[in-house]
């Protein structure tokens, strides 16, 4: 290892045009990219444009069509990541690759466990100096099922360390943790640069690209537009480069006068799955014109409030009254009945994949598209076009909804509901993997919806879409609401500590 | 107290196949791998155990027979479930009839006469402490609860084979990410289980029957496949499982010859261990967790 401030004469890695081609999609085409010990190399790009490929060709999981991978300036072939992991790679996925049933130390050694028979003792030893060392802090005895999702990133980061990786690669490591861990994590990362780890940070929030690294590489189309020295960059132009246009500037938000109460929740519990409570007394109102957000970490009882409030899951105590009528313990029917239009977290669910987009639009309302039990075609096509216009989604009426990006996807399910014009509308994740485009399109679709009067409870657990589109926030954890804030006056360090479990900030 | 030891000792002995199935099936089904196939390879086991011992003369070469038969369909069972990636419920029940099949068309053509069963030399019993105790059993009951149980356990808790076997079977992508063959565990895991599961049809020719008639298995291995559930993938509950379907199974075989049992019907009686199977299952076996990987093949896209 190189200290920080010496100038290694070779890279550590270095990638040299390389080319991936999935059937007819070029997801990397001559992507150059050199990783010196000591930094923070940020990698750009919108989604689709060819990160996870790049990181996964350099972790050997995936083999490239062209180009070649130099590591300290000899060429290497990564067959698979036993490969990578010899040349001192290391990769922490969005997707943690851990087995939970395991111990945090049967995780971290596995692969490498330096002989035949176990020796968990020395292996928590090393994990307990890895953890002094970079403020990595796991107890190695517990179980990852048991393990909150920062906590788990940190053991995956140990995981890497624990091989002797040179150079860590973390995939949008912070899209799934709270503020604190953010800086918890940046703190880490900084320990390890200084230490001469080559760090290659995948991101697609500016901020802390800006923030955190010492260069940044930006991919669009699965091909390097730029590779600079982050100071020499502002976030705007990161943005342009990423879109491939001057960034749209975001629609002021104007400010409506929240009308009457349309959606009131009063006492609500609910249990989850294994009979677990999930939901424990949950009380709020929703004016028409107003958006709520739901913050918290996943798991803290989001996902079941957003069924429960749409008929998905009945509750086990309280009451729910949207638009004047009682719907606690309804069904979907009868709440869509009601009013309510439901924008679930997992847009492939709530959509049939191998149905056409015109059947899906009008999946809701089976009953209007045809006399008694025979469909009328021609009607139902007519919607279809009616709505692919209004809502310019990019597909015919006859395409599967499986074919489609998700950004179309997404169009497919708002012109569902909104042109319902839903007097309450439930909204999970409404631009998770979405890219710019599409994301700003669903954000000034839900801000139409509110200028039109509707009650909006908004989930999601990107902080920055709450901040940004919600009136008034409330916080979950643990199923129980833990904070209400007005968005006008949120503190990001306040809703972190509320989003980790601490009550009301004095 | 005869009736009770004679019980118990049978007990033992009839668990025996089973420790030795559960312990090998709980190896593939922890590596991710249900293997349907164990009913043929338990088959297969106890024939060519029986047959390599009949022509040789030598009961040794008639373990090792069993375990050769073993590994092959572990292999074969890995070659569609793991490189091919095909469906595991079709592969193993092909699997179990191709052997059953396979086992009659040989014992047909050699062993088949109108003379009767060929008979073996077969295993004696062991008597450490004289006659008409527990312990006198065969030496391959001694080896399957004091080397086979034990030592398998030891090995998927505390060995880095182990670990790999458990990481495979939970999650391949993390074992993968670790640089773990994932084929080459599952593929281990196959070939010891079926191994295992071989020597445990072998055990019914070369111990307890001396001879093979067809339907020798008779739901042996599907009785396996139940207990492993039954154990939530952990041998010891496994084995425990065993005991408890021998034990009824061993009752009901001395219930039948009890003077007074003559009016309850034969039929009945024989069902009764595979009806507590069940019952056990059908309490136990709700809300188990199953291994993370259970039934996928695994692909890196």
């Amino acid at each position: 290892m190189t200290a920080a401030g010496d100038s290694p004469a070779t890279p550590v890695v270095e990638l040299r045009s390389i080319s991936k081609r999935f059937g007819d999609v070029l997801a990397n085409e001559g992507v150059n990219l050199s990783l010196w010990g000591g930094e923070v190399h940020g990698v750009l790009g919108e989604n689709g444009a060819g990160k996870t490929t790049l990181m996964r060709i350099l972790y050997g999981l995936s083999i490239p069509d062209g180009g070649e991978i130099y590591v300290d300036g000899d060429l290497a072939h990564f067959a698979s990541p036993k490969d990578a992991i010899g040349a001192g790679i290391g990769m922490v996925t969005q997707h943690f690759a851990l087995v939970r049933p395991m111990t945090v130390t049967e995780n971290i050694i596995l692969g490498r466990t330096g002989g035949a028979i176990l020796d968990l003792d020395r292996a928590k030893d090393l994990v307990e100096e890895a953890a002094d060392r970079y403020g990595l802090h796991v107890e190695p005895d517990r179980r990852l099922s048991d393990l909150s999702v920062g906590e788990q990133q940190r053991v995956e980061i140990l995981k890497a360390l624990y091989r002797e990786c040179r150079v860590l690669i973390l995939d949008e490591p912070t899209a799934v943790l709270t503020p604190q861990e953010i800086r918890a994590l940046f703190a880490t990362l900084d320990r390890l640069r200084a230490s001469g780890m080559a760090i290659v940070f995948i991101s697609h929030k500016l901020p802390e690209v800006m923030e955190l690294t010492d260069r940044v590489t930006v991919l669009r189309h699965g091909k390097v537009v730029h590779t600079v020295e982050t100071d020499e960059v502002d976030a705007a132009g990161l943005a342009s480069w990423m879109v491939g246009r001057p960034a749209a500037p975001p629609e002021p938000r104007t400010h409506s006068e929240p009308g009457a109460t349309a959606l009131e929740v009063s006492d609500l519990s609910a249990v989850g799955g294994l009979d677990l409570p999930a939901l424990s007394d949950v009380n709020f109102e929703v004016a028409a014109g107003e958006i709520l957000g739901v913050a918290g970490v996943s798991g803290n009882g989001q996902t079941e409030l957003a069924e429960v409030l749409s008929g998905m899951r009945k509750p086990t105590a309280g009451s729910i009254i949207a638009d004047g009528t009682q719907i606690a313990g309804k069904g979907p029917k009868q709440v869509i009945a009601a009013g309510v239009g439901r924008i679930p977290e997992d847009r492939h669910e709530a959509l049939v994949g191998d149905m056409s987009v015109a059947n899906n639009l009008i999946l809701e309302h089976l009953d209007e598209a045809g006399k008694r039990l025979i469909l009328d075609r021609d009607r139902i096509r007519a919607n279809a076009l009616d709505l692919i216009e209004r809502f310019s989604i990019k597909a015919g009426p006859d395409d599967l909804v499986k074919t489609l990006s998700g950004g179309n996807i997404q169009k497919v399910l708002l012109a569902r509901v909104l042109v319902r014009e839903p007097r309450v509308i439930v909204v999970s994740q409404p631009t998770r993997g979405l890219d710019i485009g599409a994301t700003a399109y669903v954000r000034n679709e839900l801000l139409a919806m509110r200028r039109q009067g509707a009650a909006i409870v908004l989930m999601s657990e990107d902080l920055d879409e709450l901040l940004e589109l919600s009136d008034r926030l409330i916080v979950l954890y643990d199923g129980r609401i833990a904070g209400r804030v007005d968005a006008a006056e949120a503190d990001r360090d306040q809703l972190g500590l509320l989003m980790a479990g601490h009550t009301e900030v004095a | 107290m005869i009736f009770l030891l004679d019980i118990l000792t049978a007990t033992l002995r009839n668990a025996t196949p089973l420790v030795f199935g559960v312990v090998g099936e709980t190896y593939t089904e922890r590596a991710g791998i249900l293997n349907l196939g164990i009913e043929g390879t338990m088959y297969a086991g106890a024939f060519f155990g029986f047959a390599a011992t009949a022509v040789t003369g030598s009961l040794e070469l008639g373990i090792l027979a069993a375990i050769v038969v073993g590994v092959a369909s572990g292999a074969v069972m890995g070659l569609f479930s793991v490189t091919l990636g095909t469906s595991q419920h079709v592969a193993g029940i092909g699997l179990t009839l191709g052997l059953i099949g396979i086992s009659e068309f040989i014992n047909r053509l050699y062993f088949g006469s109108s003379e009767g069963l060929r008979r073996i030399e077969s295993y004696q019993l062991l008597e450490p402490f004289g006659p008409d105790n527990i312990f006198n059993q065969y030496a391959l009951t001694y080896i399957a609860f004091l080397v086979v149980a034990p030592l398998g356990w030891w090995v998927l808790r505390s060995t880095s084979f182990g670990l790999g076997i458990r990481a495979v079977g939970e999650n391949p992508e993390a074992a993968d990410a670790a640089g773990l063959s994932v084929s080459l565990y599952r593929y281990a895991a196959l070939m010891i289980g079926s191994a295992l599961a071989a020597v445990g049809g072998a055990f019914i020719t070369l111990a307890t029957l001396g001879t093979f008639t067809l339907g020798i298995i008779a739901g042996r291995g599907w009785v396996v496949i139940a207990l492993v559930i039954f154990g939530r993938w952990r041998i010891w509950r496994g084995v425990f499982g065993a005991l408890v379907f021998a034990g009824v199974f061993s009752l009901q075989l001395r219930l039948r010859i009890l003077p007074g049992w003559d009016a309850v019907p034969f039929e009945l009686l024989l069902a009764l261990p595979y009806l507590v199977v069940i019952a056990a299952l059908a309490i136990s076996g709700r809300n188990v967790e199953y291994p993370g990987a259970y039934l996928k093949p695994y692909r890196r896209d």
